[in-house]
């Protein structure tokens, strides 16, 4: 374990649900929350990767402000009064959820990761009993070109997990994002086939970070596959202690 | 209680693959005490030609996939008080589903003159027209309960059952998930 550094960083103090919280000045609000047992849910965000706001489920609302928040990316400040929880709030999560859902081919029963997902978790979590929307059924593709793993695009949520780990962590920058909206997707180098990417290190690191089956193992079987993270804090923490 | 006045059950299946129905008599023994519960006046498990009227409960399973299944839905739907979503198939359209993204005529194409048929021909009589694509119940009548699983547990199907039976709304997420 590296010391915990004294540090005399600022302090800010302030609200989340009414209970008073307080947190270093650098820290998110969902760190903050997270500090204090304070549940909010998230997809894209993941501890020792850097934060981008691509999912919209952590939001939340701060008193005063008609404004929505990203709390994975807004910082704290003195004397906010933040909720998590509002009927607003639950009812927008649930629409994103289904959103989600409707919007690529997601069928559980026979996906490699049943059981073991972050998507299918969540939506249990918020009550997801159905999708009112109707299921926009794209044709997408498959890519097994690589040797060792493959990707489904039909379940690839865009949160970019696979994208900010190949770039801060592996540093190979293999994956990124390709299009706009709801034509977007993952790409591996110039969009060749993974399997022919010249800046993969066949590491592992996207596949385990992935919150869905979109990123698998190949020769797992339906619900075979469970994500192993434990490298990231280890990582993380060994590359901060250099540092320091 | 006499038969009269037992709430009136029904199951019927679409396009499923019969699997929600084998986990409903996985229920076992409970199932005995259902049947003094209920009144069962229709299913697979019966011997009753067509839907009756007056139906106070009534489990679907399996998507929406043809014409027929929306006749039966329609009618289903104007004699039932609580129509249940039983199953992924009937919730999301599930594995049935597969097929949307693909377009029904190059699936039909695939499966009947592509294959090695001895006589290929895409069968057009007496069996039910497809829809171009499979949706879940919810697309073509309203339902009121929805039982995410493939299949629901036993467990599950006995809960919720159990409490609408009971007069209450049961907490189905709190049960089961999707590819459950
Ligand atoms: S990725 Fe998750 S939510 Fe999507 S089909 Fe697979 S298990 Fe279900
Ligand atoms: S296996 Fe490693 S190097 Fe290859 S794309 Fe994934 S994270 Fe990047
Ligand atoms: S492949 Fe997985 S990690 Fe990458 S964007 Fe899609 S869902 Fe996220
Ligand atoms: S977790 Fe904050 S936007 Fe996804």
């Amino acid at each position: 374990m590296s010391p915990v550094p004294i540090t005399t960083e600022p302090v800010k103090t302030f609200k989340i649900n009414g209970q008073d919280v307080s947190a270093r000045e650098t820290e998110s609000i969902l760190q903050a929350a997270r500090a204090h047992n304070i549940d909010i849910p998230t997809l894209c965000h993941l501890e020792g990767l850097s934060s981008t706001g691509a999912c919209r489920l952590c939001m939340v609302e701060i008193k005063g402000s008609n404004k929505l928040f990203p709390a994975c990316v807004t910082r704290v400040q003195e004397g906010i009064e933040v909720m998590t929880h509002s009927e607003r709030l639950v009812k927008y999560r649930r629409m994103l959820m289904e959103l989600i859902f409707s919007e690529r081919n997601h069928v559980c029963a026979v996906c490699v990761v049943n059981g073991h997902c972050e998507l299918q978790s969540t939506a249990q979590k918020l009550g997801m009993d159905h999708v009112r929307y109707p299921y926009l059924n794209p044709q997408l593709e498959v890519d097994a070109s690589h040797e060792r793993y493959a990707v489904d695009h039909n379940r690839c949520i865009l949160c970019t997990r696979c994208v900010r780990v190949c770039d801060e962590i592996e540093t190979a920058h293999t994956w990124d994002v390709m299009g706009r909206g709801i034509g977007s997707k993952v790409i591996t180098d110039f969009n060749q086939p993974w399997g022919e990417s010249e800046t993969c290190t066949r590491c592992g690191k996207c596949v385990n970070v992935c919150p869905t089956g979109a990123l698998f193992e190949k020769g797992k079987s339906v619900a075979e596959m469970a994500k192993q993270r434990q490298f990231l804090p280890y990582l993380v923490s060994r590359r901060e202690a250099m540092i320091e | 209680m006499s038969e009269r006045n037992k709430p009136r059950f029904a199951t019927l299946w679409l396009d499923g693959c019969s699997g929600c129905h084998m986990s409903f008599l996985d229920m076992d023994e409970w199932l005995l005490d259902l049947a003094g519960q209920v009144e069962v006046v229709y299913s697979p498990l019966v011997d009753t030609k067509a839907f009756p009227e007056n139906v106070d409960i009534t489990l679907i399973e399996g998507g929406v996939a043809s014409h027929e299944d929306i006749e039966k839905l329609l009618k289903i739907r104007a004699r039932t008080k609580t129509l249940i979503a039983f199953g992924d198939c009937a919730v999301t359209a599930n594995v049935p589903a597969m097929r949307n993204p693909f377009g029904l005529e190059a699936v039909m194409k695939q499966v009947y003159l592509d294959s090695d048929a001895i006589q290929p021909q895409v069968p057009n009589l007496i069996v039910p027209q497809l829809l171009d694509r499979v949706v879940p119940v919810h697309r073509i009548v309203k339902v009121d309960v929805y039982i995410p699983g493939c299949p629901p547990s036993a467990r599950t199907i006995k809960a919720v059952v159990g409490e609408l039976l009971a007069g209450r709304q049961p907490d189905v997420m709190a049960l089961t998930r999707f590819g459950a």
